[in-house]
């Protein structure tokens, strides 16, 4: 059974982790770093993904995308609202939100996809194994549509998606290893872009999920957001600039909003500088006024949390645990409402960016067989039902049932020989259609028979990861039926192949352009590791040798801007052989072991 | 005449007359026995209780199979709950998908199956309403005839609170609030009496649990004990039904005045 990896799928940043002799471990870059931002950028050398993509945002805004977990599984009337916040150009092709980037077209899942294969790269390459199966989370609140979405990424980035589990149950899992917790807990789990609450049972090694509820829509960037928009209008009323039209800037300022932000969770105040064309824009903000920005968004966390207790049949002081998870809970204020929510103290021991990977891990060791101790029971998130008369949805499955989960529903006809009958899935706890989520629709053969007399029974079954899939029974024959369902927000079968087959043409380009910025790491070992040397060595080579080495240098770290990774390989060749009788000068002189190295670069590691 | 709107009850229109709220397999909708002796896939005799004694493999739940053979318990309506929830820890263990996530594609179906029909009975057995309506439903068809509409002191009652609530919705944009607030004290006050009823129904209802018990565990003469049971089922039949009118009642009262 090859290796299992969970995968914390972001809104502003993603992650991987394994387990590493029973405990999850987050799996970091050569620098130590273990967050990967959730940005893709598209460069004239191709795909850049993560930290390199983040540093292209103000340089190239329209040619990066970012947050794009916030277009998952949606169409382009979801978010209209937003559209104003993107530099980018959307539009929609059956259903789904596509993003324009140049001449070419991607479709969200793409575009996570291309997240997620930087990620499994960074597995590889720690792992020394290829890597080809994971679990991923989602929000808990995320509906079917959203779901499916992210297991066509994962299917598109060359990953086996074992397992989609919720965000906040993977933390539960993650702490409930480590601290061996019995009791309820509350996850509270209040990300970039989604807030979910869970709450658990935890009990002899079982994850029971009473309830869970959130807002797929209320993150950090929300907060920026109010953050961002008071900047603007300031910049507009001292500096006379309307930098809405100017993407670049647009971003500067989305940057430093959020670093800013970031600061007020340590400092009670902080200044947030700009620089703009016409000079420095310039402001002092305090704990205080970030708090008062944001008040009623982190209040609006508070009824999803309510309504998860009162779905459990819990009050609040019944919760023994609550834990803290996701990047925005470091914000004091989120402390003190989930304290006065709760009335106990929460906790967040874990570090709140890594818990969720960590988690994820944790799950995959189960699914790789590794762990029986360990059981989560996970709950749907939302009601399940048909449309019927009178534009109203009929529910089969409640909100906040254990999954897997069935059930059946049997179908007639009205008309003499009526050959079909048309059936619409959807999702939400209001009353009408319109108001509930659209998930998909389906035709059901019916034999032409009189009125009444044909039976039909469809099962509509979730499936342990939250994901609907639907079957038919003809009674009568007691015959199966396959059913087509078309999703109403999601991509085809035939959509989804066609895109695993672009992601190895997009693969090459990763390729070209992990090239050259390997190539450049390299050069830039080198000539640190040389001008160490030189200093180390200045007595021991001549004024030349030293001379012709800093030549070389400068023309390597020349040739290293530029995007052609075979000259920059020619520099470093270069480099060594020209650096080979320094370093062997170093080795005399300070090791008398004779060491086979014969690279400065190594040497001086 | 005011339109009675109750959800429960009217509200799941279903595209077919004869629609079935309830997704279980019940008796008399029941399909033929399936030979379960036989492992589906090394054709041994299955001396295991779920898995094969012979292959290991996990065997799909028999369609005969009741919620309380499911939980190895007597059809009693006082149960354990402890004692239920651990054997449903127990069997999860022994079905959910996650421990299956590396077998074969028919076990794999084996076990989402086994898992959902485990999770319906857990569901159902542990609330103790849905657990008598279950039993209910089990315990065959004499006590089908219990008629649905609400019985008549409770109809007066229903129409009159359907008035109030009519008056109220249509004073909601009007300047003058004193009558309105008049009008959402004296449904709040309805629906505080409309949830001690419930309260009261529920007690009524337990009561007749232990009725039950005591039937079923007394080792009467078959013919007499049946219609003994009879009763009983076909009284909680009632109460249950009138509760139903009274909590729709009562959720679109507090739906009404917020």
């Amino acid at each position: 059974m090859s290796r299992i990896v969970g995968i914390d799928l972001g809104t502003t940043n993603s992650l991987i982790a394994y387990m590493d002799k029973g405990a999850p471990r987050v799996i970091p870059n050569p620098d130590g770093v273990t967050k990967v931002p959730s940005i893709v950028g598209m460069t004239d050398n191709g795909l850049i993904v993560g930290d390199p993509a983040k540093a292209h945002l103000t340089r190239d805004p329209a040619r990066t995308i970012y947050s794009v977990k916030r277009f998952m599984g949606k169409g382009l009337a979801d978010v209209s609202e937003e559209l104003k916040y993107f530099p980018y150009t959307l539009h929609e092709k059956n259903g789904v939100i596509r993003i324009e980037i140049g001449e070419k077209t991607y479709s969200p899942p793409q575009v996570s996809a291309m997240i997620l294969k930087e990620l499994k790269r960074r597995a590889e390459e720690f792992l020394k194994e290829d890597i080809s199966k994971a679990v991923i989370t989602v929000p808990a609140y995320f509906n079917d549509s959203q779901r499916q979405a992210t297991k066509d990424a994962g299917m598109i980035a060359g990953l086996e998606v074992l397992r989609i589990i919720n965000e906040p149950t993977a933390a539960a899992l993650a702490y409930g290893l480590q601290k061996k917790t019995q009791g309820i807990i509350a996850i509270y789990d209040l990300g970039g872009g989604t807030f979910d609450i869970s709450i658990l049972k935890l009990k002899d090694g079982i994850f029971e999920v009473l309830a869970t509820n959130g807002d797929t829509h209320l993150g950090g960037d929300d907060f920026d957001q109010r953050l961002i928009d008071v900047v603007v209008r300031e910049i507009a009323d001292k500096h006379g600039l309307n930098v809405q039209d100017q993407p670049d800037l647009m971003q500067e300022i989305r940057m430093e909003s959020e670093r800013a932000k970031v600061r007020l969770s340590d400092d009670t105040a902080t200044t947030l500088v700009v620089e703009l064309p016409n000079g420095k824009y310039e402001k002092t903000l305090t704990r205080e006024v970030m708090q008062s920005l944001v008040m009623d968004l982190v209040e609006r966390t508070l009824a999803p949390c309510r309504s998860a207790l009162k779905d459990a049949g819990l009050q609040a002081n019944e919760i023994d645990e609550v834990v803290l998870v996701g990047g925005s809970t470091r914000m004091p204020l989120v402390w003190n409402k989930v304290e006065e929510l709760f009335g106990t103290r929460p906790h967040s021991e874990l570090n709140p960016d890594e818990v969720v990977a960590l988690g994820a891990a944790v799950q995959a060791d189960i699914l790789g067989g590794h762990n029986k101790e360990i059981l989560l029971l996970d709950v749907t998130p939302l009601s399940l039902g048909i449309e019927t008369m009178g534009g109203v949805m009929s529910a089969l499955i409640r909100r906040n049932t254990t999954i897997p989960t069935s059930a059946k529903e049997m179908f007639t006809t009205y008309v003499d020989g009526q050959t079909s009958v048309d059936i619409h899935i959807l999702q939400g706890e209001r009353e009408l259609v319109k108001d509930n989520r659209s998930l998909a629709r389906f035709q059901l053969k019916m034999p032409p028979l009189p009125a009444g007399v044909p039976r039909v029974e469809v099962t509509f079954l979730i499936d342990a990861n939250g994901i609907l899939h639907v079957t038919a029974r003809d009674i009568r024959t007691n015959e199966a039926q396959s059913v087509q369902v078309k999703p109403s927000h999601g991509l085809s079968d035939d959509e989804v192949e066609g895109m695993i087959r672009d992601s190895f043409k997009f693969a090459e380009e990763d390729i070209r352009t992990r090239q050259v910025i390997e190539a450049r790491t390299e050069a830039s070992a080198i000539i640190m590791a040389t001008q160490k040397a030189l200093v180390r060595a200045s007595d021991l080579i001549s004024e030349k040798e030293k001379a012709n080495i800093q030549g070389v240098m400068q023309k390597l770290s020349e040739t290293q801007k530029g995007d052609d990774h075979r000259a920059i390989r020619a520099g470093i060749a270069e480099a060594e052989k020209e650096t080979h009788h320094l370093a062997e000068v170093l080795m005399d002189a300070t090791l008398k072991e004779a060491l086979e190295s014969k690279k400065v670069s190594e040497f001086v590691k | 005449m005011v339109q009675l709107a109750m959800p429960e009850l009217s509200g799941a229109i279903s595209n077919m007359d004869n629609h079935h709220h309830h997704h279980e397999t019940l008796p008399g909708s029941r399909e033929l026995p399936m030979a379960r002796s036989m492992c589906w896939h090394c054709q041994s005799e299955v001396t295991g209780e779920y898995l094969c004694g012979q292959c290991v493999k996990v065997q799909p739940l028999s369609k005969e199979l009741d919620y309380f053979t499911c939980f190895k318990l007597p059809r009693l309506l006082n149960i354990d709950e402890q004692q239920l929830e651990r054997t449903y820890h127990e069997l999860s263990r022994t079905f959910h998908p996650d421990f299956y996530s590396t077998k074969d594609e028919s076990e794999k179906t084996i076990s989402l199956g086994n898992s959902a029909f485990l999770n319906a009975a857990y569901r159902t057995l542990k609330d103790p309403i849905q657990r008598v309506e279950y039993l209910i439903r089990l315990e065959a068809g004499a006590v089908k005839d219990i008629r649905s509409n609400p019985p008549a002191d409770l109809f007066e009652e229903i129409l009159e609170l359907q008035e109030d609530m009519e008056t109220f919705r249509n004073r909601s944009s009007e300047a003058d609030s004193t009558e309105r607030d008049e009008l959402r004290q004296k449904l709040q006050r309805e629906r505080e009496h409309l949830e001690k009823r419930q309260a009261e129904m529920e007690k009524a209802l337990r009561a007749k649990y232990h009725e039950w018990d005591a039937l079923q565990n007394k080792n009467a003469d078959p013919g007499e004990a049946r219609d003994q049971k009879n009763a009983v089922l076909r009284s909680m039949q009632e109460i249950l039904s009138n509760r139903t009118y009274i909590c729709n009642m009562a959720n679109e009262l507090l739906e009404t005045t917020g």
